[in-house]
Parts: C-alpha cells; sequence; structure tokens
C-alpha cells in the first residue's frame, strides 16, 4: 500500500468524521445534552488532527487544533453551547471541511475566513476560562522578576505551528523551566500497537534528536531469544537524555500521534533541576495523574488561562496556538481516554467493513448475470416441458427465489440512508443565507431512508440546486416576512420516504409560493409560451421546468447562473426520476421529486412494437387500454386523439416515433399504454402487444455506444435478446413537437 | 502462446494482425485491439441509428452495438447469413463488434510491410485506411478502428 493510499484511507474516514461532526453540532443545536454528542464532535475534530498530523497538513492541523481546544472547553463544560457558540463552530466545521477538501484535490480556502473563524472561536475558548488572577495571584510572586525579561520577548512561532510562550509557565511556577540548556530524561517504550499503526520509533527518535543535544540508551533486556521472538512484536525500550531549549511540551509533541501506544515519560532530569536558578520543583506530568487528580487539571487550566493573558500582545494566531500548546497536554490524556470509549463505542454500534465499490459493484453486475441466465433457463425449460409439473420446473421455481433474494441482497449492500447527502445541504442553507441576509432553518426528515449509492451520488447535485434556489427565491427577506405576519425565520422542509419502490424527496419551503403572474411574463418575454396561452396554474409553475428560465431580477452568486430548473429537472431524468412542483402563493412551495430506489433494475412491461421488443418502465404507465374504433379522432392533419372517460388525449405512436416504422399503426389493432409524463399531462403510446411484466437488469447503452433518442437504456431479455428500455418523457416530449433529434442535441449542450 | 508473441513482438518489433473478408476485399486489424471473435446472432435494431449500425447484442450481459463493416466502409449493407462473424474488438475505451464475412487470415508482420496509403480520391478511403499490405500478391488494408464511430458523434451523447 503506497503512501497515496493511505492517504485516501484518510480522506475518507475525514469525510466520515466530518459528517459525525455535522450531525453532532447540529443536535447540539437542537438542544441536545449529551456528554457522548459533546465527545463525539470532539474526536471527530481530534481524529482529523491526528491523521493530518501523521501526512503533514499543517494547515488542516493548525485549524482542527484550534477548533479542537475550543471544543475541549465545551466538553470540560466550561463554555456553554449556545446558539451563537454553535453557529461559529459549525462555520468552523465548514471551514474545516473546505481544508480537507483543499488537502485532498489542491486549490485553496478563504484564508479570512479561516483567519476570523480562528479568532472567534479563540474568543470563545477565552471567554469562558475562569479569570487567571483569582488562582495564581499568590503564587508566582516569588518568581516575577524572572518572568519579566522573558515576557517582553515572546520567541517567533517555531515550524509547528506551536508557539511556546516560556514566560507563562515561569511565571506560574509550575514545571516547565524551558530554559536554555535544560536537561529532561525520557522514558520511550512502544508497544506493538506503536507499529501496526505505521509508526515508527526511529523516526520519532530522529523528530526528538532535532530538538536537542541527546544521548540515547536501548534497553534490550526484554528482547527474548530469537525462536520466542514475535517479529510484530515491540521489545525495546529507550532512555533517552536531552538537553534542549525546547519546553517539555514540544519534547512530548514529537510522541503526540504515538503517545497512546507507547509508554512514555518525559520529567525534568534530576540532576539538572537542582541547578536550577529558579526555585521550582518539578512536577511529573504524568498522564494518568492529569486524568484523574483534580489539582493537576486545575493547574492545566490556569496554565491556558494564563498563556492566553499573557499573550495578548502576541499576534492572535500566535496567540491562539501558543494557547492551544498549553491546552495539550490535558487534552491528549482526555483524548487517549476518548479514543478507548470510540473503540468500545464502535464495537457496540454493529460491525461494518469497508469495501471497495468496485467489488460491490462487480457482485451486482454479477448477480445480474446470475439473473439473466435463470430466466433465459426458466424459458427455455417451459419450452420444452408443456406440463410445468416436473422436478425441474419446481427446482426452478426455488432458484428463481433465491436468485431474487440474492438480488435483493445485494443491492442492500449499495444502498445508503440519504444522510449525507442532507447533511450537505444544512451547510448550504447556512452560507446561502448569510450571503443573501436571511435567517433560514432546515428541517430535516427521513434522513435514514435509503438509497443506492450511485442515486445519492447523483442527487446531491440537483438538491443542492434547489435548495440554493429555495433560499434566495423561495423564502422572502425577513421584513417581508413579517409584513406578511410570518415568522422572520424561514423554514426549509427536507423529507425522504420510501413510497411504492421509489424514494421521494419532498423540498417545501414556507416562503412567498411561486409568483405565477411573473413567472407567466417571463415565459412570454422568453418566447416559451404565446402571449395570449391560457395556462391552468399547474402547468404555469411548471414553466420554471422550461429550459433557460430563471426569474431571478438580478443574476445573483447564488442561483440564476442561467442554467436553471430545467437542468435539475434535465438530471432527475436522466436518473428515471420525476419532479413536480406545487405551489401555493404566499405559503411556499413544495418540490416533490420520486426516484428509483435502485439504478441497477426496473420494472418494466414489456411491449412489442413494430416488431421489436421494448420495456416500458412500469412506473410511468398509469393504465392500459385496448383502444375502441369510436374512441379514436383525428385531429388536424397527422394529430389522433382518444378519448378515455370523456376527455381527450394525444396519441403517440411508439414505433413511428422510434422510426421503426413509415406509417401511422391502426391503433385498433394495438393496445395503449396511458402514461403520465413530466410537466403534467397525459399521453397513450400506441404498441402492438403487451408481452408482460418483468424486473429487468438495466445495461447502460452509453458504455459502449452513445446515448440514443428515445431509449434510456437497454437490458437483456430471457432469451438472451437485447431489448431497448423507453425513455417515455422524451417520447412524450418528441410527440409534442420536439424532435428527438434536438432533444439529443440539448442533452449534449446541458 | 500469447508469450511467445509478446517476446516476438519485443525481439522483433513486429505486429500481429487479424485479416478478414468483406465481398472480395481484405482488410485487417491489430490483434491486440480484438478480444474475441463469435458467431453472428440477430442483433436489436436502434432507433435514430446510422445505418451502419447494425443494433445491439448480449454479450455475456454487456450491451455490444455491431457495427456492419461493409456499410461503414461504403460497400453496401451487409445481409449477414449464420456463417458470417463478429470481431470484437476495443475501441478507445469502448467494445464494439464488427460484422464481417469470414476472418481470412493471422498475419506477423513488420513495419516495413505496411505501405502507405496511395493517394485517392475518396475521403472514406483515406480516412479509415492506415496502410497497405501486400501479402502474397493479396491486397490488405489495415483499418484504424478509432475512424469506425467518429468522435464527433460519440460526444453527441
Amino acid at each position: 500500500m503506497d503512501m497515496n493510499e493511505i492517504k485516501e484511507i484518510f480522506f475518507q474516514e475525514c469525510e466520515e468524521q466530518l459528517a459525525e461532526l455535522e450531525s453532532g453540532l447540529l443536535k447540539l443545536n437542537d438542544g441536545d445534552r449529551d456528554p457522548e454528542t459533546v465527545n463525539a464532535v470532539f474526536r471527530a475534530v481530534h481524529s482529523i488532527k491526528g491523521g493530518a498530523g501523521a501526512f503533514g497538513l499543517d494547515d488542516l492541523v493548525s485549524f482542527a487544533h484550534v477548533f479542537e481546544t475550543t471544543l475541549d472547553c465545551v466538553r470540560s463544560n466550561k463554555l456553554e453551547p449556545t446558539q451563537d457558540v454553535l453557529k461559529v463552530m459549525l462555520k468552523s466545521a465548514d471551514v474545516l471541511a473546505d481544508l480537507v477538501a483543499a488537502s485532498r484535490d489542491g486549490g485553496s480556502v478563504d484564508e479570512t475566513r479561516t483567519r476570523g473563524l480562528v479568532k472567534e472561536l479563540e474568543a470563545l475558548a477565552h471567554g469562558d476560562v475562569p479569570s487567571p488572577a483569582s488562582h495564581e495571584a499568590p503564587k508566582p510572586a516569588a518568581k516575577a522578576p524572572a518572568a519579566a525579561p522573558k515576557a517582553e520577548s515572546p520567541k517567533p512561532t517555531d515550524d509547528s505551528g506551536f508557539q511556546p510562550i516560556p514566560f507563562t509557565f515561569d511565571d506560574f511556577g509550575s514545571d516547565e523551566p524551558a530554559i536554555e540548556g535544560s536537561t529532561y530524561d525520557i522514558m520511550f517504550k512502544p508497544r506493538r500497537e506503536l507499529y501496526s499503526k505505521g509508526n515508527e520509533a526511529a523516526l520519532l527518535l530522529r523528530d526528538l534528536s532535532r530538538i536537542g543535544e541527546m544521548s540515547i540508551n536501548c534497553d534490550a533486556t526484554a528482547l527474548p531469544a530469537l525462536d520466542k521472538m514475535d517479529p510484530e512484536g515491540s521489545y525495546f525500550g529507550w532512555t533517552i537524555s536531552i538537553k534542549t531549549a525546547k519546553s517539555e511540551d514540544d519534547l512530548r509533541a514529537v510522541f503526540e500521534f504515538a503517545e497512546w501506544d507507547c509508554d512514555l515519560e518525559v520529567k525534568p532530569s534530576e540532576a539538572e533541576s537542582s541547578d536550577e536558578e529558579l526555585p521550582m520543583i518539578p512536577v511529573p506530568f504524568d498522564l494518568s495523574a492529569l486524568d484523574d487528580a483534580p489539582a493537576v487539571d486545575d493547574k492545566a487550566e490556569e496554565t491556558l488561562a494564563a498563556a492566553v493573558a499573557a499573550a495578548e500582545t502576541a499576534s492572535n494566531v500566535a496567540k491562539a496556538a501558543g494557547a492551544a500548546a498549553r491546552a495539550e497536554k490535558k487534552e491528549t490524556a482526555a483524548a487517549a481516554a476518548a479514543q478507548n470509549n470510540a473503540a468500545a463505542a464502535a464495537a457496540a454500534a454493529g460491525q461494518t467493513i469497508r469495501v471497495d465499490l468496485d467489488r460491490v459493484d462487480r457482485l451486482i453486475n454479477l448477480v445480474g448475470e446470475l439473473v439473466i441466465n435463470q430466466a433465459m433457463l426458466s424459458q427455455s425449460v417451459v419450452e420444452n416441458d408443456a406440463t410445468g409439473t416436473s422436478a425441474v420446473n419446481i427446482g426452478l421455481e426455488e432458484l428463481q427465489q433465491l436468485t431474487r433474494e440474492i438480488q435483493d441482497s445485494v443491492m442492500a449492500i449499495r444502498a445508503q440512508p440519504v444522510k449525507p447527502v442532507f447533511q450537505r445541504m444544512s451547510r448550504i442553507v447556512r452560507e446561502v443565507a448569510d450571503m443573501v441576509g436571511k435567517s433560514i432553518r432546515l428541517v430535516t426528515e427521513g434522513e435514514n431512508t435509503e438509497v443506492d449509492k450511485t442515486v445519492i451520488d447523483k442527487i446531491a447535485e440537483p438538491l443542492t440546486h434547489m435548495i440554493r434556489n429555495a433560499v434566495d427565491h423561495g423564502i422572502e427577506t425577513p421584513e417581508k416576512r413579517e409584513a406578511a405576519g410570518k415568522d422572520p425565520e424561514g423554514t426549509i422542509k427536507l423529507t425522504a420516504k420510501h413510497r411504492s419502490g421509489r424514494i421521494l424527496i419532498e423540498l417545501a419551503d414556507d416562503g412567498g409560493g411561486i409568483n405565477r403572474e411573473r413567472v407567466k411574463q417571463k415565459a412570454i418575454d422568453n418566447d416559451l409560451i404565446a402571449p395570449d396561452a391560457n395556462l391552468s396554474d399547474e402547468e404555469i409553475d411548471n414553466l420554471i421546468f422550461a429550459p433557460g428560465f430563471s426569474t431571478a431580477d438580478t443574476i445573483s452568486d447564488i442561483s440564476g447562473r442561467g442554467v436553471g430548473m430545467d437542468v435539475v429537472k434535465r438530471s432527475i431524468q436522466a436518473l428515471g426520476g420525476r419532479i413536480s412542483i406545487s405551489s401555493r402563493p404566499g405559503l411556499g412551495s413544495t418540490f416533490t421529486m420520486s426516484l428509483p430506489l435502485t439504478l441497477a433494475v426496473l420494472d418494466g412491461m414489456v411491449v412489442t412494437v413494430a416488431g421489436q421488443t421494448l420495456v416500458v418502465p412500469l412506473t410511468a404507465i398509469v393504465e392500459t387500454l385496448q383502444p375502441e374504433a369510436s374512441a379514436i379522432h383525428s385531429f388536424g392533419a397527422t394529430q389522433r386523439l382518444i378519448s378515455i372517460r370523456n376527455s381527450f388525449c394525444p396519441l403517440v405512436d411508439v414505433g413511428r416515433i422510434l422510426n421503426f416504422r413509415s406509417t401511422q399503426a391502426n391503433p385498433v389493432e394495438g393496445v395503449a399504454l396511458l402514461v403520465e409524463s413530466e410537466g403534467g399531462g397525459q399521453r397513450a403510446l400506441m404498441v402492438d402487444a403487451i408481452q408482460g411484466q418483468r424486473q429487468v437488469v438495466i445495461k447502460s447503452l452509453e458504455a459502449n455506444y452513445t446515448h440514443v433518442p428515445g431509449i434510456a437504456a437497454a437490458t437483456i431479455l430471457g432469451d438472451g435478446r437485447v431489448a431497448l428500455i423507453l425513455d417515455v418523457d422524451a417520447v412524450v416530449a418528441a410527440s409534442r413537437g420536439q424532435s428527438l433529434k434536438a432533444e439529443m442535441s440539448l442533452a449534449a449542450t446541458g | 502462446m500469447s508469450m511467445s508473441y509478446a517476446v516476438k513482438n519485443l525481439v522483433q518489433g513486429s505486429q500481429e494482425l487479424i485479416a478478414f473478408r468483406i465481398g472480395d476485399q481484405e482488410f485487417c486489424v491489430n490483434i491486440m485491439s480484438v478480444r474475441e471473435i463469435r458467431g453472428w446472432t440477430p442483433a436489436t435494431p436502434m432507433p435514430h441509428a446510422p445505418a451502419y449500425v447494425m443494433g445491439i447484442v448480449n454479450l455475456r450481459g454487456a450491451v455490444l452495438p455491431i457495427v456492419d463493416l461493409s456499410a461503414r466502409l461504403g460497400m453496401g449493407e451487409a445481409e449477414p447469413t449464420p456463417r458470417y462473424v463478429i470481431i470484437v474488438a476495443h475501441m478507445r475505451e469502448r467494445v464494439v463488434g464488427l460484422l464481417v464475412e469470414a476472418v481470412s487470415d493471422i498475419l506477423t508482420i513488420t513495419d516495413e510491410n505496411i505501405q502507405p496509403v496511395p493517394e485517392v480520391s475518396s475521403d472514406l478511403e483515406r480516412q479509415c485506411a492506415r496502410g497497405i499490405l501486400a501479402i502474397d500478391k493479396r491486397m490488405i488494408c489495415l483499418i484504424d478502428l478509432d475512424w469506425l464511430f467518429p468522435e464527433k458523434e460519440s460526444e453527441a451523447a
């Protein structure tokens, strides 16, 4: 496994941690005060920081560090997670996500925003820390003279970004004699986990050697005889004596990411400390003591507070880094405990494995083959055994059930909750609402609704677009809302649910609804409809899906860049989905998307058209009927209408549209499939005959060929032949006069 | 066997070609781009497809478009019989089936054997042919597979 692969895994984990972080923060925002939630949030940031440190992603580390410090204040109940605090935290989570993305894909982040948040985070971390004066006043008096000269000359930030501010510790009478030439004794004994996590003792020691002059002794007493030795075991320990100008924290920082997997003791050398000019008693800073003893804990807090107070003259970034560095010690110990908790929690919460998507896809393909093969087998058995009672037949039926079950199970592997996508939306709502100066709350429901991963991946973009639209155009400004007697804070509700084998995603805003007058005017201006067109409210609402339609008067950063709802509609359709809108003036609009649960299989009606076998997605069909001659009416030169229960519906000859035949078929000889298409309105599709219904495995045409207008995909039937799956919407659109070729060129530009 | 071919390629800089027949003419493609050769099965016609795309067939679960090479070369649409074969070939990232009358030969040649295409008036021949081979008094045209589906058309999807 090379470095890039490891890094890739790290970024994958980051994604998960970021999701965890955001959902935790949102929970807190909703008033959840469970310490475990706070811990989860803290762990997420800490893990990202840890990994980022291992890969030398300095920007990420330093931001995560500041963030973590503030979170720690929340965790230790020093900072109340109020709405305002959480607002900053959520923004920080966004920046953290940006930093992760920037580290992965290159690119840059908004520096000013990051810096601003660093300041805000710091302010929060400092705000609730108890005033340093009350605690330390009596103690440092004696040491004040020694500390004074240093306080005026804080050292420049070192490479690691952790700026030691030595005076605070002198000031404090703590155990940190950060004086040139201090000697420390370090006992370092790695456990085997250290190596199994990819750390390397030699590298740690080498890092250590860069800090100061050191002498090192290897303790090999634990080394067993060669035949007893576990090649992956850890047998060596080292005692190091190091002379350095750096503080004990800096020494510990070397072991930061290995600390939990080794026995580590860092203490000022006995001999050295007795020679100190300052009358200080070195306190061995043992990790466990730190965690258990409240006295030491207090000291750490004071340390933090003092660092803060003293660093006020330093630059803000340096201040944060310094403060953070002080807090580090306490927090790493706590984090170690948190890690253990996390491991336990993970073990309890059902076991999961991470599987390469390719492998799952291969399995799905194979199962698809299996289904086809089984169908082929059934068919040939039926052909050869008309009685249908033989043992073979019974066996086949069982096989069929099993295959179906296997298929369902395999599909379930790919099924994922829509939660991650919904979470991303909450960020978009936050950002866009900020940008346009609106106050908007996103309420999500049914986040755990599962749907195929490919569907999830593909709905993110259209959903983003719609959310932006809803924030930008849907919800009114607070002033307008107040004037209308509504809550100044707008609400966008995002719901997911399963309904009859599809997933239904609803996006409802409580804004002003669609301004039908304006939409209509715009459509007339853009030549989308005739000026005297008489449209129903529903038809007007659906105009927003027309290509090139955008009602934004001013082209803003957020929406209205010429690509509008038509693109959204197109991408939903490409997924085999439908989208519709219902709007009530003054009360808001609701977009409803209905999507297939999976893109791999489809329930279809197998029909014959001009000697060819076609599959029509069952979801598109409203009803089927055998037209009577009296129900068919000619309309103009080429159009024909069919009357169904006293309403007239245009008749579309599928064979003609697809160029399978050159003359219109006689409707009376065929079957009409009543379909409902996008944008409302029904059409009767004429086919020659219905063969039956069946679940078919969708095969891409694009993989080896190109997109074919009017055809959604292909499938393989029981006899091994390929059948085409009809793209009902495209066919209906074609029947409206848009030619399929035009549709094709549109698709190319879109 | 494939091993020895590969070795030969390395040593002599030679390449292997599969030659096939359409009408009374012979053509060939590089063997490295050929995945398999299979018998003709009826294809499902595609709407709005160019005349030379016969349709699609099932290749072990994948959808394989079939190109009537005769029609593509402007030699008239083929009327395939069960004796016709489909050469399954890689074409950039796609896999397509080429309908030909019969596979006639496997040739091992070096680059020197390939003669440039003479100046002819027809664009079609100039575009499709990468070179001409003279083998045993036969003339065999080396076809450029990338040309079969023009890039523009594939982009239209």
